[in-house]
């Protein structure tokens, strides 16, 4: 598949680098508010490592195109252009926050962004994207779903009964599978009769798309921008992208510190699979004198992050009014 | 008897042990149960000490966890199948009700299920709507069903041991809040019966009545009440089923008031039935009217200033408790 930057205008490739930088330094400011204690709760799953994944994928929709994922969700929500500050301020339990400060991290969403969601009950959500998948079908626009799951929840029942049903009623949805190849800390060898994830659409009798690697956003985003080209005319795709995460299960996670195999593979993918050097090193090698726009790029990133911070710890805590209403519609 | 303090965690885990010594069949399945430790460390090396055989990681499959328990326990194994929190449990739910809690009576004794289900429950801590819930009422509805929700570590281990040796299929919830709070445990072995609940202090102007981590403010709230001259009764149901209420009946023939005490939602709840249990067994020493604290009846926001809002403290028990001893 090609990797170069040739066919790519030189503004598109430093939007992604943008937004790739701009979720690194969100989560890595994440990971330090929880150890701050500013972040609190039990569940922050970062990122990082997954970038080009996001990215790439969610570039390839349109804006009448639909995404969910599951918890591990703040990228997604950036790469789809959801705001930093109400996402942060969702983070820390504000009233601000893109949920209210109702559901935290795990449970970010924006309607006006067609972000349906992060999804904390794993694969639960790939059900909710046959649905809205249908109703695209229903309606006979031509509008298709993208719906992101990690490698574990492809042993779930709701992948299949909802895999199924997609090829079943040839509903227009990109499944892609981020395959970071760990649930919290059961190797996909340990958990898939079939570890090569992607050939589980053969199954379903759906189209089996490529096994791309995840930390190159233009292999990524080519890969997504076919199965989203199919799935608007045709059905259902499944997709598989190679990546890693780079903090653990969660912030919680203390297995790096306790188990060198994990330690040395965590290293290994930093120095020479990390996505946002891929990215760079592409930018640099295609266009002469890009240094300067990207080191500007990463200053404009840093502020963004920073005044989402000020922003959420400035907004005030949900109120009794809050925890009572939207139960029910009113 | 020597005796030590130990954490929930750890009595679980000692009772797992010995029950795994003790008998063969026993074997542990479930997320993350052997080379991550156990996500609460219940199960921290026990692949270590028993080898793959026994310490089974599964995928992430609440269905088939719970079906493939059910179907090894009725081929005569012991399984013991780690849900990683109760909230998973609903994907569970159908191999639990329809099959763990059916076939023995369905199929007129011919098989048995002696199977255990453990699963982490509760909320605090900002955990959320999906990842707050203690559903244990839920599965209490169901006859076939034993459901035991024990209060510290020593009823824990005493219980789990207990439920592990039964040839009924328990569901066997643990509070996550419960899970590093110590009590002394002695070294000799020792059980809890099914059934059986325990009055963990005495008192004679109110019957509160409770499980689980509900026993946990019930007991502090009677240390507060004790200050200003009100003694509580605290009954720990510890079995949501087998119900043992005949502790309560008695307590309440002597106090005549009773507060329940749960964790759990109010509607259609704990609450509700040990309040029409009563009622029914002993409404002529009625004085006052049976009062619930409970969470409040929303699902849990992340926000932990309004989480702590919904949350049942020892303070609310306190405040129930004065609305009817006057
Ligand atoms: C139904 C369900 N079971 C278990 C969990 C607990 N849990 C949360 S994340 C996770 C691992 C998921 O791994 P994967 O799908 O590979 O995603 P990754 O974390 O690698 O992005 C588990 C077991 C859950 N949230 N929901």
């Amino acid at each position: 598949m090609a990797t170069n930057t040739r066919s790519l205008d030189k503004v598109t490739l430093l939007d992604w680098y943008r937004q790739i930088v701009l979720i690194r330094q969100f989560e890595n400011r994440c990971d330090e508010l929880y150890h701050e204690k500013k972040i609190t709760g039990v569940y922050l799953h970062l990122y990082s490592g997954h970038e080009a994944v996001g990215v790439g994928a969610v570039a390839a929709l349109g804006e009448g195109d639909h995404v969910l994922t599951g918890y591990r969700d703040h990228g997604i929500a950036l790469a789809r252009g959801v705001d930093a500050k109400p996402l942060m301020a969702e983070m820390m339990g504000k009233r601000t926050g893109v949920s209210g400060g109702k559901g935290g991290s795990m449970h970010l969403a924006s309607r006006a962004h067609n972000f349906w969601g992060g999804y904390a009950i794993v694969a639960g959500h790939l059900s909710l994207a046959t649905g809205i998948a249908f109703k695209e079908r229903y309606m006979g626009t031509e509008n298709v779903v993208l719906c992101l799951m990690g490698d574990g929840a492809t042993n779930n029942g709701y992948f299949h009964e909802s895999l199924n049903l997609s090829a079943v009623w040839n509903l227009p949805v990109v499944w892609l599978i981020e395959n970071n190849f760990i649930g919290m800390g059961t190797r996909i060898e340990d958990s898939s009769g079939q570890p090569e994830l992607v050939k589980r659409a053969v199954a379903y009798g759906m189209k089996q798309g490529p096994r791309v690697d995840g930390q190159n956003v233009i292999e990524v985003h080519e890969a997504i921008s076919e199965a989203v080209a199919y799935a608007r005319k045709k059905g259902p795709v499944l997709v598989e992208a190679l990546t890693y995460r780079y903090k653990g299960h969660g912030v919680s996670d203390k297995q790096y510190d306790a188990r060198e195999d994990l330690k040395r593979e965590l290293d290994d993918w930093q120095a020479h699979k990390d996505p946002i050097n891929i990215l760079k090193n592409q930018l640099l090698a295609g266009f002469d004198g890009i240094e300067a726009e990207l080191a500007k790029i990463d200053t404009e990133v840093h502020e963004i992050v920073e005044e989402s911070v000020r922003y959420a710890e400035a907004s005030p805590v949900p109120t009794y009014e809050d925890l009572i209403r939207h139960i029910y519609v009113e | 008897m020597t005796e030590k303090n130990v954490p929930m965690r750890e009595a679980l885990r000692a009772a797992l042990i010995e029950e795994m010594e003790r008998d063969e069949t026993v074997f542990v399945m479930g997320e993350e149960v052997g080379s991550w430790q156990g996500t609460h460390r219940v199960t921290r090396g026990l692949l270590e000490m028993f080898g793959e055989r026994r310490v089974k990681d599964t995928p992430i499959s609440e269905l088939v966890i719970a079906g493939a328990a059910v179907g090894a326990a009725m081929a005569g194994l012991r399984p013991v199948a780690e849900i990683m929190t109760i909230n998973f449990a609903f994907l569970s739910i159908d191999a639990i009700i329809n099959h763990a809690a059916k076939v023995h009576y369905m199929f007129n004794g011919q098989f048995k299920v002696p199977l255990v289900i453990r699963a982490a429950s509760g909320w605090g801590n900002q955990a959320t709507a999906t990842h707050s819930h203690t559903p244990e009422p839920i599965f209490a509805h169901f006859p076939g069903l034993y459901v035991a929700c024990p209060s510290n570590a020593y009823d824990a281990k005493g219980m789990l041991k207990t439920a592990i040796r039964d040839d009924n299929p328990v569901l066997f919830t643990e509070s996550i809040a419960l899970y590093s709070k110590p009590s002394l445990i002695p070294d000799d072995e020792y059980l809890i019966p099914v059934g059986k609940s325990d009055v963990k202090r005495q008192g004679e102007h109110v019957t509160l009545v409770s499980y689980a981590r509900g026993v946990e403010w019930s007991l502090e709230a009677a240390a507060m009440l004790a200050k200003e001259g009100i003694e509580a009764e605290v009954v720990d149901l510890r079995w949501l089923r087998p119900l043992d209420l005949e502790p309560v009946f008695e307590s309440f023939k002597k106090t005549n008031r009773c507060v329940v005490v749960e964790e759990s939602l109010p509607h259609f709840s704990f609450g509700s039935e040990i309040a029409a249990q009563l009622q029914e067994a002993a409404f002529d020493y009625m004085d006052a009217p049976i009062k619930r604290v409970s969470a409040m009846d929303v699902p849990l926001p992340y926000a932990k200033e309004i989480e702590l809002m919904a949350l049942p403290n020892a303070q609310k028990v306190v405040d129930a408790v004065k609305e009817i001893v006057y």
